[in-house]
C-alpha cells in the first residue's frame, strides 16, 4: 500500500513538471493541444495526490503501525475522528495535506475558467504547478509520509502508536489546521492570476474580478482558522489566554494582515485604477507570507533554542521563498509601465487616502509582527546571541496600531472619493463624534482608569454608531420609497449591495472583538490550594469546595473538584473543573469549568492535585465572549459579501458625480456605495 | 509635488512613531536564548540579563514543594538545577523527559530561578527528524527505484 502511495506522489511530481512545460511551451508556441494537455495534467495531479492522501488516511484509520507516520501520530484507542485528523497532525502528513488542497484548488481553477481567460490560464497553471512541484519535492524526497519502520532493513510494526497529544484532542484544534491551510493555500490562486496577468500584460483588472471570490473565501477561511486557534487556547490550555504572540500564532496572522490589506486596496484599483504596483506587491507578499507561515509552523525555526539545524525542510523553504521573491520582484520591475496609475491622490480627507493609510498601517503591523517573530533568528545571525521579544513588546506596538486601525474603520467608509466636504464630514461624524466623547467621559467618571480600554471602547462606540447610521439611513430611505417595514428594508438594502453592507458587518465584527479585548486589563486572578470544605474567592464569586473526587477510565484517570459557586452571596450553581491524565500519552490535561456570560466569564482550572488537596486557578475574564461573538459576526458579514448583489453591478470605474453627500439622492443608491 | 507633501508628512509621523515605540520597547522585553553551556560561559551577565535556557527535564528530578517546583535541565551532559517560582501552574506538557524552556535569572550559587517555563513533549509534538521513536530504527523503504532515503 505505502508503495502505491509513494509511487503516486512521484508520478504526481513528474506530471506537475509536465504541466509547467506543456503550458508554457503551448502558450508561447501557440499550440492549443499542448496547453490543453497542461490543463489535463493538472487534473491528473489531483487524482494522483488524492490517491496518495487516500492511502495515508486509510492507513491512519486502519492503524497500519508499520508506517512511521501512523505510529507517531495515532494509537489504537483514539476515536476515528482524531485518527482522521492525524492526517494534518504531523509534518509529513500536513505537507501532503497542503499538496492535496493545492491540487484541488488547481482542478477547480481549471474547471471554472475552462471557457474564459484562455490567455491567462496556461500561465496560471504553470505557476500553480510550480508551487505544487515544490510541495511534491518535499513530499517525495524530504518528508515522505510513507516511510515504514524497520529494524535492520526488515519492516517491523509496533504494537500501538504514540497517539495524539491530548491537548490537541479538542474539536476546535481538529478543524483549526484545515481552516488555516485552506487559507494559506487559497492565496496561491489570486497570486497565480496576478502573476499571469503581469506576464501576459493582460489589459484591465480581470485578474482582480476573477479572483475576488477566491480571495474573500480564502480570507474567510483564514480568519476562521485564526479565531479557532485563539478559541482553542482559551478553552483548553487552562490559563485563559487567547493570544500570546507565539511564533506559530504570528505565522497565522501574518498572511491575514497582508490579505486584509489586499482586500481593501483592490477597491482602489477597481474604482480608480490606482495602486496597481502596490496590489501586485501585496498579493505576492501575502502569498509568500502563507508559504512562510507554513515554514514557520512546520520547521520549528523560532520556537526552540537552536532549532535551525534541526529541520531538513528549512533550507528548501528558504530557497523557494528566495527564488520566488526574486522572480516576482524582477517581474514587477520589468512590467512597471503596464502598472501605471490612472488617477492621482487629491486630498488627505478622502476615501483614497483612508485606503492608503489603512494599507500603510496593516503593512506596518505585518512588518512589525514579522520582525518580532524573526528577531531571535536575526540576532543569532548577526550577533551570535539569540534574543527573543516577548508578548509585552508586541502588545506595546500592536495595541496603538490596532486602535488607529479601529478609528480608520469608522472614518474611511464615510469619506467620499476624491475629497470630502466639511458639510459631509459634519453630517456623518457630528453625532457619532459627540457620542464618542460622552462615552469616554462616562467611562472615566465610572472609574475606568486604563487609557487604552477607554480609547478602545469609545472608538468601538464611534465605529458602531457610523455603521448603524449607514444601515439606518439606507433602510429608512428604501422603507419610505417602497413602503416596507424597517427589517425588510435592511435586508433589501444589504441585498442591493452585499459587498458594501457585508463589509460593514465585517467591520462590526472587528468592533465587537475590540470590545472583548478591552476587557483584558480587568481580569481577576486567584490561585489557591484547597481541601474539601475549603473556600476560594475570586472577584465577586465565592467557590466552596463540596467534594474532591477521582476516578479511572481505560483512556485516562481523572480528578475533579466539585464547587458550589455563589456570586455576591447568591448561589448560582455547581462547577466541576477536572484534570485528566491520559495513560497512552502519559500526559495530563485540564478540562476547564467555564461559566460564560456576556459581561464576564468565570473560568476555573484544576491545576494540580495531591493527597486530598487541589490547586485551583480561578479567573474572571470580563467581556471575553464578545471576541467570539465578533468572530461569528465577521464570518457572517463575509458570507453576506459573497452573496451576489441583487442589482447587477458593473465595477467599471465611475466618475464620482457629486463631491458632497448632498447630491446623493438615495443613500444606498448609486454614487459612492460601490466599495 | 506639494500635493503629496501632506501625505508624506503624515506617513513619516506614523512610521516614525511606530519605529520609536518598537525600538524603545525592545530593551524592556528582550530575552536571551541560551543553551546550558552558553549559560555557564556567560558568567556574571547571566544574573543581570533575562535569559531563557533550554534543555530536557531530567528523569525523576521534579520535586514539587509549596510555592515552588525544583527540577534539573540536562543538555549535552551538563545539568542545570532550576527552581520555578512563578505563579501559574506548570504546563501540562511539563514532565520527565520533556523539552523545556525556562525563563529567568541565574543566581550566584549556580541555581536558575525561573519565572516561566514552557515545555513540549519531545516525542509527540514534533519528533526530531531522523531520530527513531522508542528505539526503533526508522528507515525508508524505497517505494520505487528512483530515490532512496
Amino acid at each position: 500500500m505505502e508503495n502505491v502511495g509513494a509511487l503516486a506522489l512521484l508520478l504526481a511530481f513528474c506530471v506537475a513538471l509536465y504541466a509547467i512545460v506543456a503550458s508554457v511551451t503551448g502558450r508561447l508556441k501557440k499550440k492549443p493541444f499542448l496547453t490543453l494537455s497542461g490543463e489535463r495534467a493538472t487534473l491528473a495531479v489531483w487524482v494522483l495526490v488524492s490517491t496518495a492522501a487516500g492511502i495515508l488516511v486509510y492507513s491512519l484509520m486502519t492503524g497500519d503501525y508499520r508506517m512511521a507516520y501512523v505510529a507517531q501520530h495515532t494509537n489504537r484507542d483514539m476515536p476515528p475522528f482524531y485518527k482522521f485528523a492525524a492526517w494534518w497532525g504531523g509534518q509529513e502528513g500536513s505537507l501532503l495535506f497542503w499538496s492535496w488542497l493545492l491540487a484541488t484548488y488547481g482542478a477547480v481553477v481549471v474547471f471554472t475558467t475552462r471557457r474564459s481567460h484562455r490567455n491567462l490560464l496556461p500561465w496560471v497553471i504553470a505557476i500553480l504547478s510550480t508551487i505544487q512541484l515544490f510541495f511534491l519535492t518535499l513530499n517525495t524526497f524530504v518528508a515522505n509520509p510513507f516511510q515504514v519502520l524497520a529494524v535492520d532493513k526488515v519492516v517491523t510494526s509496533v504494537a500501538d502508536g504514540m497517539g495524539l497529544n491530548p491537548l490537541l484532542q479538542y474539536w476546535a484544534m481538529v478543524i483549526h489546521p484545515p481552516f488555516l491551510y485552506l487559507g494559506y493555500v487559497g492565496f496561491a490562486v489570486p497570486f497565480s492570476f496576478a502573476m499571469a496577468s503581469l506576464i501576459t500584460k493582460a489589459p484591465g483588472e480581470s485578474w482582480i474580478h476573477t479572483t475576488r471570490r477566491w480571495t474573500l473565501v480564502t480570507w474567510l477561511f483564514q480568519s476562521t482558522g485564526v479565531m479557532l486557534g485563539s478559541a482553542w487556547a482559551y478553552h483548553v490550555l487552562g490559563w485563559g489566554g487567547y493570544w500570546m504572540w507565539d511564533p506559530v500564532e504570528n505565522a497565522s496572522v501574518l498572511p491575514w494582515l497582508g490579505g486584509t490589506a489586499f482586500l481593501h486596496s483592490v477597491m482602489m484599483q477597481e474604482k480608480k485604477g490606482m495602486m496597481k504596483v502596490w496590489n501586485m506587491v501585496l498579493i505576492s507578499a501575502t502569498f509568500f507570507l502563507c508559504i512562510f507561515g507554513t515554514f514557520l509552523t512546520r520547521s520549528g525555526i523560532v520556537s526552540s533554542v537552536h532549532a535551525f539545524a534541526e529541520s531538513p525542510i528549512g533550507k528548501y523553504f528558504v530557497s523557494f521563498l528566495a527564488l520566488g521573491i526574486a522572480a516576482v520582484i524582477w517581474l514587477i520591475l520589468d512590467r512597471l509601465d503596464y502598472l501605471k496609475s490612472e488617477s492621482e491622490l487629491e486630498s488627505v480627507v478622502s476615501r483614497e487616502s483612508s485606503f492608503l493609510f489603512n494599507n500603510l498601517i496593516l503593512l506596518a503591523s505585518c512588518f512589525a509582527v514579522l520582525w518580532g517573530t524573526l528577531f531571535p533568528v536575526l540576532t543569532e545571525k548577526f550577533s551570535n546571541e539569540k534574543i527573543s521579544l516577548d508578548a509585552v513588546w508586541f502588545n506595546r506596538l500592536m495595541v496603538p496600531i490596532g486602535l488607529f486601525l479601529l478609528l480608520l474603520t469608522g472614518l474611511g467608509p464615510l469619506f467620499a472619493w476624491r475629497r470630502t466636504s466639511i458639510d459631509s464630514l459634519r453630517k456623518n461624524f457630528q453625532w457619532p463624534g459627540i457620542g464618542t466623547l460622552v462615552v469616554a467621559a462616562a467611562l472615566f467618571i465610572g472609574g475606568m482608569r486604563y487609557p487604552y480600554s477607554i480609547i478602545s471602547l469609545s472608538f468601538c462606540f464611534f465605529v458602531a454608531a457610523t455603521i448603524v447610521m449607514e444601515f439606518f439611513r439606507g433602510a429608512s430611505a428604501i422603507g419610505e420609497k417602497s413602503q416596507i417595514g424597517f427589517v425588510p428594508a435592511v435586508i433589501e438594502l444589504t441585498h442591493r449591495n452585499t459587498r458594501r453592507y457585508g463589509g460593514y458587518l465585517v467591520h462590526m465584527g472587528i468592533v465587537l472583538m475590540f470590545v472583548g479585548w478591552s476587557g483584558h486589563p480587568f481580569n481577576i486572578t486567584s490561585v489557591g490550594e484547597v481541601e474539601k470544605g475549603g473556600m476560594l474567592k475570586v472577584g465577586a464569586y465565592d467557590l466552596k469546595v463540596v467534594d474532591l473526587t477521582q476516578g479511572d477510565t481505560p483512556n485516562y484517570e481523572w480528578e475533579t473538584a466539585v464547587l458550589d459557586v455563589s456570586k455576591n452571596g447568591n448561589h448560582i450553581g455547581t462547577m466541576e473543573p477536572t484534570r485528566r491524565f491520559y495513560k497512552a500519552a502519559q500526559q495530563a490535561t485540564a478540562i476547564v469549568a467555564l461559566r460564560s456570560r456576556l459581561n464576564e466569564d468565570l473560568y476555573i482550572n484544576y491545576a494540580a492535585g495531591t493527597a486530598g488537596k487541589a490547586t485551583l486557578q480561578a479567573y474572571v475574564f470580563p467581556l471575553v465572549d464578545w471576541i467570539w461573538i465578533g468572530a461569528v459576526t465577521l464570518i457572517f458579514g463575509t458570507l453576506v459579501a459573497l452573496v451576489p448583489s441583487k442589482v447587477a453591478r458593473s465595477y467599471r470605474r465611475t466618475e464620482v458625480v457629486g463631491v458632497t453627500q448632498k447630491e446623493v439622492p438615495v443613500p444606498g443608491g448609486e454614487v459612492k456605495n460601490e466599495a | 509635488m506639494r500635493k503629496y507633501g501632506k501625505f508624506a508628512v503624515l506617513m513619516a509621523i506614523i512610521i516614525g512613531s511606530l519605529l520609536w515605540i518598537a525600538t524603545a520597547s525592545v530593551s524592556g522585553s528582550k530575552t536571551y536564548y541560551v543553551t546550558i553551556p552558553e549559560l555557564r560561559k556567560m558568567g556574571n551577565e547571566a544574573s543581570v540579563k533575562r535569559v531563557r535556557v533550554g534543555g530536557d527535564v531530567q528523569n525523576n528530578s521534579i520535586v514539587r514543594g509549596a510555592g515552588f517546583v525544583r527540577f534539573n535541565l540536562v543538555q549535552d551532559k551538563l545539568t542545570l538545577p532550576v527552581v520555578y517560582e512563578g505563579r501559574d501552574a506548570l504546563p501540562d506538557t511539563f514532565k520527565d523527559g520533556a523539552q523545556a524552556l525556562a525563563g529567568g535569572r541565574l543566581d550566584s550559587a549556580g541555581v536558575f530561578h525561573a519565572q516561566e517555563v514552557q515545555a513540549k513533549c519531545a516525542s509527540k509534538y514534533a519528533p526530531k527528524p531522523g531520530v527513531a521513536p522508542d528505539g526503533l530504527q526508522k528507515q525508508v523503504k524505497p517505494a520505487s527505484t528512483s530515490y532512496k532515503s
